[in-house]
């Protein structure tokens, strides 16, 4: 259950309240009709499933109504980041790992192993 | 009733004035209040409280604590009270408990399954689970009957729970879990810096191994302590004190389910309050914490040795704990074998109870910690360098086999003693309980300091004390005010003074690294050394798993069980990854431990539930009409979490109509009469703002324009991928002002995909969305007589056909109160839709039936709805769609704006080679070539019906009625180029292996050319 | 202002005001099916609906609506997320519900006056008004126990100590929505959907029993 930071209700709020919406940052191409059959596809049915940072599209449903754009880790599930519809990430690879510190890809292998 | 041979005179924490009567297997003993269960068995000299799953063995009571393996009972006086899979060291002793073995069948007593066992034993090797999922399906019916039967695990009870259980929606900055030395200090250093504490402990009182502790706390008994800061926390109005509550999972982002056990130590089902109110037997906090401090400290490891399973077999700190804390010896004479100096307690308490201590046997070489010199003064003997190989006994321990070992060549290296007694202890040291922190998925971490796993914690989870290896007691207490500290400033404590009560210093010599002690017989020939008590799981298994090729923890685990279900691993996991490590020939942490996962003890279903059952089960949402529905003996029927009048049975001749014979009634009304539909259900959307039109020109497939004020228009709605999501009815209130409908079921879902379009890709339209579906109750009147009726009770509306025409709609007054009626229709017949605001809805509704009596006004529900508007060809979406059917395929292209300027949502991917196929599944109607046939929706269609099986399946029933119109039945399908194949016949096998044949029609059975709806 | 903007909407009054026609607010099925306990003495809760209110969603800019609203009101809107204000008679309210979208609660038969006003004073600039009054319902609830009823309830954090008077927000009750708001010290609000109030209303009877919980009608 995750505890997500709306930036439009400037709080934490529980999970329940908000709905997953996919892959954020998915232009709508301007012109669709000049798309090839292979783009549009791409398009509608082609997402990123990375291990790792991941922007995702949700919506604050139980709450102010509002889209907004999460940069969540999918092996740890830490949220690194809530940003608005419009701006861009500011977590967009993985924090460097020090010698001394083990990276949390590596504590939560096997996480739903 | 049986004596309290094993209760001392005086000592513990139990109250020998409120003596309690309980009955376990059917006798009736008595214990003290303050006593567990499994206190007060021991108290009686029970020593069989189970047998064991897989070899039917007797088994006695192992453990005071969560991790007890053995003394899993099923509890409950009456059927209806009955709880599988209680332990009977966590549960407290009431007047009245009755509890029996989950696994004695037919007595725990008598071993008359012994043959069983015997049986079990080879029918039942290591792999039995994996060989059995391998095996073919059926093999499992055969086994999973003689393993329920034999093994047992408790049953559910057959009678409704009498009980209440509920949920807390909790949050907290620092939620401390467990409530001994560590995590009392942690909660004292965090409430003393004001911020919100929830202090979660699973045990019957608080303060954990103090309640037990030979040492002193400045110079006061430990308990002492634990009391004074109790009543502090308890007097914080920051503090939440939480006892009888565990910590069953932790899941993401802090976030902790608590499962709190109300009454279960008052009675089988849970007593009113003083005031007569129903009180939850349980309650599960759902708590999102700040800070979480694991403060759950360290199990003890038995010793894996011979016969460490024969009752009287015990760890040494559960000797500690019964003899301390409840006044009970579990037995006379004692053997005690150990790799540590802590464990010596055992030994001390049982000779401060006056009982004989026969030896304590020592891995180690040269101990010579202040326990040891203790004990060495009291001259008791000591024997080093050795340990217990093998227990003897058949229902109780008789004696103890104790040799010289070398641990390092997995031998026994000396003469075999033997040493009559009836208890063997056994210490190998101590595990952190690092359940939780593995719940987050982080691995633990081996510390060959502690010899044993600490927990890896994620950010905002700390560790305090034993939990995570530290465990002389002014350190656990330091450590547990520095976490306390330091997790109560992260969330923006203040800093607090806690002063550190003076702590003894014992000296302690270092443990020895000992987890299965060797036989003389090679493991594999050498009696039964368990490793997992409650799986059955033994030494002999793990090797044997390794030998087959299992090299993962993971896998051996799968392979024999270990760790498996309520237990998790809790007294076994440790040993048997050492076995499995020497076995492989690695090291513990390179055989890495298992993930242990939710829940930590067995929680139940009542509290997962909480209240959200029976009435409360769903949300039952209900139109302004909804009474009125009842007291007219509406069948109800759900849609989404709407009850909607699904049909009215009548009373005929003293009968109640079926479904079939009202649903005929109700449509002849409309078609000949008039009949009324509260369609409140519908969605309703309130669009505002200059940029209305355009945005519903994006989102629609069909134009918008040139839609005048005025004037209503049937929309389609398309997904990108060009398949139809849903369809209503736009009407445009003003120039910049719509209300849209949706169906019922896509109201909510609708409103966000508006939104999410607005929000994401047409920020710069000026358009506001609104749900009003709350709002409005709506009235659909229908049938030939509609305006007659409608006429009687407005005069404000002109309902002349010519200036309020098909399509328009019109604001005025209908009895008495402000509406808007929308001349649409669903049904195909002469239809006025009335909209008022919901509270004038009864009133509306009861003035229309009062007029209506004179037309034979009929209300009608969803199942004529259907009926009528199938006979229509109106498609329902989600009935007559599933997600892959375009616009195209409905042959709906009348409702396709191909040349809108604004390339509309799905329109690009109605040309894409696969959507612009012409074989495609297309809505048609079909007709039975018998008419007396009602097709079964979703029935599958072939082209062939003398084809080879299996058949080329063409497509299928969506929907399917009889008509009381046509005096038939008349289905829509869709089919493979169905629209081309007008005409031509098409065949239904059935599972009965009859087939139905039917004929591909126009989707429109009734009144083709619409002329009905327009007079 | 023009007339134009106001003709680009439909205002349309659907308040019927005439003592012919019955009305029935929300719960009225529910005081039917499942009754009202009676406050008592060991009441620790007690909830009270409060019927036929004028509710308006406003929509639009913050700094247009916040003068419109405090000329034709008097009430200034709330400028931080999930907070809310009462003009001085306590009366009328304005809560945050987005950064676009306030609800307006005012007295019973004021709501299309105060739409026609606003509208008017509002003119031609980017905004929305619905009236919704017959969508929704406000209950309040009364007592020291409010804060452990709502606890059972919603997963939001209603302690007191972090749920300041004031402060209003739209979440997740038992398996339906609400907006939960608190009042005063030991009064609070709930804004419930019409079509979930029985659902609701049967939730708060059964996790108020524990609290004595009564109902004023
Ligand atoms: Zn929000």
């Amino acid at each position: 259950m995750f505890q997500i930071y709306c930036p439009y209700c400037e709080e934490l709020r529980e999970e329940e309240e908000f709905h997953p919406k996919g892959q954020a940052h998915i232009v709508r191409p301007a012109n669709p009709e000049a798309c090839s059959d292979e783009e549009w596809g791409d398009y509608l049915f082609f997402r990123d499933n990375p291990r790792g940072i991941h922007h995702e599209l949700w919506v604050h449903a139980v709450g102010c109504r509002k889209f907004f754009n999460v940069t969540r880790h999918t092996v740890s599930y830490a949220i690194l980041e809530t940003y608005k519809i419009g701006e861009q990430p500011s977590v967009t690879a993985e924090p460097a790992v020090s010698e001394s510190t083990t990276s949390t890809d590596d504590v939560r292998q096997g996480v739903r192993a | 009733m049986n004596q309290q041979v094993q209760r001392l005179a005086q000592g513990g924490r139990i109250d020998r004035s409120r003596p309690l009567d309980f009955t376990f297997n059917g006798q009736t003993y008595q214990g003290y209040h303050g006593d567990t269960l499994a206190s007060a068995l021991l108290a009686n000299g029970v020593d069989i409280v189970n047998r064991s799953f897989k070899y039917s063995r007797p088994r006695g009571i192992v453990a005071a604590g969560a991790e007890e393996p053995n003394a899993v009972v099923q509890l409950g006086a009456s059927e209806a009270a009955q709880v599988p899979n209680v332990r009977a060291t966590q549960q407290a002793l009431y007047a009245g408990l009755v509890a029996r073995s989950t696994n004695g069948w037919p007595s725990v007593q008598k071993d008359l399954m012994g043959v069983v066992g015997k049986v079990g034993g080879k029918f039942m090797p290591p792999g039995f689970y994996y060989k059995t999922f391998m095996a073919p399906a059926s093999m499992w019916m055969t086994y999973e009957k003689y393993i329920r039967k034999s093994a047992g695990l408790g049953r559910s009870p057959a009678e409704a729970d009498p009980d209440i259980y509920d949920h807390r929606n909790g949050h907290c900055e620092v939620l401390v879990i467990g409530a001994g030395p560590s995590g009392l200090a942690a909660a004292l250093a965090a409430a003393r810096s004001g911020v919100r504490v929830i202090l979660a402990d699973e045990q019957e009182a608080m303060g954990g191994s103090l309640l037990d502790s030979r040492e002193t706390l400045d110079g006061k008994p430990a308990d002492q302590w634990v009391a004074d800061v109790l009543e502090e926390l308890s007097g914080l109005a920051n503090v939440t004190l939480l006892p009888r509550t565990t910590a069953n999972g932790y899941h993401d982002h802090n976030f902790v389910t608590l499962h709190e056990r109300r009454t279960e130590h008052l009675a089988d089902c849970a007593p009113r309050t003083a005031e007569g109110a129903r009180q939850s037997r349980a309650r599960l906090h759902r708590v999102r914490a700040g800070q979480v401090i694991l403060a759950t400290g360290a199990h003890e490891r038995p010793l894996v040795y011979a016969g460490n399973d024969v009752p009287g077999n015990l760890l040494a700190g559960a000797v500690s704990t019964y003899i301390r804390r409840y006044g009970v010896v579990p037995g006379n004479k004692l053997v005690l074998s150990v790799s540590n100096d802590h464990a010596y307690r055992a030994a001390l308490d049982w000779h401060d109870a006056g009982r004989e201590v026969v030896a304590i046997v020592d891995a180690r070489e040269a101990p010579d910690g202040d326990l040891v010199g203790e004990a060495r003064e009291r001259g008791i003997r000591v024997i080093t360098g050795s340990a217990v190989i093998e227990a003897k006994g058949a229902n109780r321990v008789s004696a103890a086999r104790v040799a010289r070992i070398d641990i390092d060549g997995f031998r026994v290296a000396g003469p075999v003693e033997t040493l009559a007694c009836d208890c063997v202890a056994s210490s190998g040291g101590y595990s952190p309980v690092i359940h939780l922190a593995s719940h987050t998925g982080a691995r633990p971490t081996w510390n060959d300091g502690i010899l044993g796993f600490v927990p890896t914690l994620v950010d905002g989870v700390h560790a305090a004390g034993g939990a995570h290896g530290i465990y002389a007691l002014g350190e656990v207490l330091a450590d547990g005010v520095a976490v306390g500290s330091q997790a109560a400033a992260a969330t923006g404590g203040e800093a607090a003074e806690v002063a550190l009560p003076a702590s003894q210093a014992i000296a302690e010599s270092p443990a020895c690294a000992l987890y299965q002690v060797p036989h003389e017989k090679p493991t594999l020939r050498a009696p039964k050394q368990f490793v997992d008590l409650q799986n059955d799981v033994t030494a002999a298994a793990i090797e044997l798993a390794t030998r087959e090729g299992f090299e993962s923890i993971e896998h051996v685990k799968r392979y024999t069980a270990m760790g498996f279900g309520t237990d998790q691993g809790k007294l076994g996991n440790i040993n048997g990854m050492a076995i499995a490590a020497r076995c492989l020939k690695r090291t513990i942490p390179e055989v890495g431990t298992t993930v242990f996962r939710p829940n930590y003890t067995p929680v139940t279903f009542g509290a997962i539930v909480g209240r959200h059952c029976g009435e409360l089960f769903d949300p039952e949402r209900y139109t302004a009409l909804h009474q009125w529905h009842v007291e007219n003996g509406a069948e109800f029927e759900d849609v989404g979490q709407w009850k909607r009048p699904w049909y009215y049975p009548r009373k005929q001749g003293g009968k109640l109509e079926t479904m079939h014979e009202a649903v005929a009634r109700e449509c002849r009304a409309v078609r000949e009469g008039v009949g009324i539909l509260d369609a409140s259900t519908l969605g309703k959307i309130d669009i505002q703002g200059p940029d209305a039109r355009e945005f519903l020109a994006r989102i629609y497939t069909n134009k918008w324009e040139k839609l005048a004020v005025g004037k209503c228009r049937y929309g389609l709605m398309c997904k990108d991928d060009g398949m139809v999501t849903d369809d209503g009815v736009t009407s445009c209130l003003a120039d910049n002002h719509f209300v849209m409908t949706t169906t019922t079921g896509g109201a909510a879902a609708i409103l966000e995909w508006l939104e999410l379009w607005h929000q994401t890709e047409w920020p710069e339209l000026d358009v506001t969305f609104t749900s009003v579906t709350d709002h409005w109750a709506t009235m659909t009147v229908t049938g030939p007589k509609s305006r007659a009726l409608l006429a009687e009770l407005t005069d404000d509306i002109d309902l002349d056909r010519e200036s309020f025409k098909f399509m328009d709609w019109r604001e005025g007054t209908v009895a008495g109160v402000p509406a808007r009626v929308f001349r649409i229709s669903f049904t195909g017949e002469l239809t006025f839709e009335i909209n008022v605001q919901a509270h004038y809805a009864m009133h509306v509704w009861k003035a229309l039936f009062e007029h209506g009596k004179k037309y034979q006004l009929t209300p009608y529900g969803t199942e004529t709805m259907h009926v009528l508007r199938a006979e229509k060809g109106f498609i329902i979406v989600g009935q007559d769609t599933d997600g892959s059917v375009t616009p195209e395929d409905l042959g709906m292209q009348w409702c396709v704006g191909y040349d809108k300027p604004f390339s509309w949502i799905g329109k690009r991917a109605l040309t894409r080679s696969d959507t612009a196929r012409s074989d495609r599944k297309q809505l048609v109607g079909l007709r039975p070539k018998d008419p007396k046939v009602v097709l079964e929706e979703g029935a599958q269609i072939v082209f062939d019906p003398n084809h080879a099986i299996p058949m080329p399946m063409v497509g299928h029933v969506t929907s399917s009625y009889y008509s009381p119109t046509l005096d038939s039945g008349f289905a829509l399908a869709v089919v493979k180029g169905g629209q081309q194949r007008m005409g031509e016949s098409v065949y239904l096998p059935m599972a009965d292996g009859s087939v139905h044949e039917a004929e591909i029609t126009s989707t429109i059975f009734i009144d083709p050319k619409g002329e009905r709806q327009h007079v | 202002m023009s007339e134009s903007a106001l003709s680009r909407v439909n205002l349309f009054d659907s308040r019927a005001d005439h003592a012919s026609v019955a009305v029935e607010s929300p719960l009225a099925y529910s005081w039917q099916r499942s009754g009202a306990p009676a406050p008592s003495a060991a009441s620790r809760v007690v909830l009270r609906e409060q019927t036929f209110l004028g509710h308006l969603i406003l929509r639009g800019g913050a700094i247009v609506l916040d003068e419109a609203l405090r000329e034709v009101l008097d009430i200034g809107l709330p400028g931080r997320p999930n907070t809310l204000s009462w003009d001085v008679s306590g009366e009328r309210s304005i809560q945050w519900l987005s950064p676009d979208e306030w609800l307006l609660i005012v007295p019973g038969g004021e709501a299309f006056a105060v739409e026609r006003r606003l509208r008017e004073r509002l003119a031609d600039a980017s905004f929305a008004i619905v009236d919704v009054s017959g969508g929704q319902t406000l209950l309040t609830l009364e007592g020291e126990a409010v804060p452990e009823l709502l606890m059972k309830s919603v997963v939001y954090d209603v302690d007191p100590s972090h749920f300041p008077v004031g402060k209003g927000v739209n979440t997740v009750f038992a398996k339906a929505t609400v907006i939960v708001r608190r009042s005063g010290e030991t009064r609070w609000e709930l804004v419930v959907r019409r079509s979930f109030a029985d659902y609701c209303y049967r939730w708060l009877l059964d996790a108020g029993e524990e609290y004595a919980i009564g109902v004023e009608r």
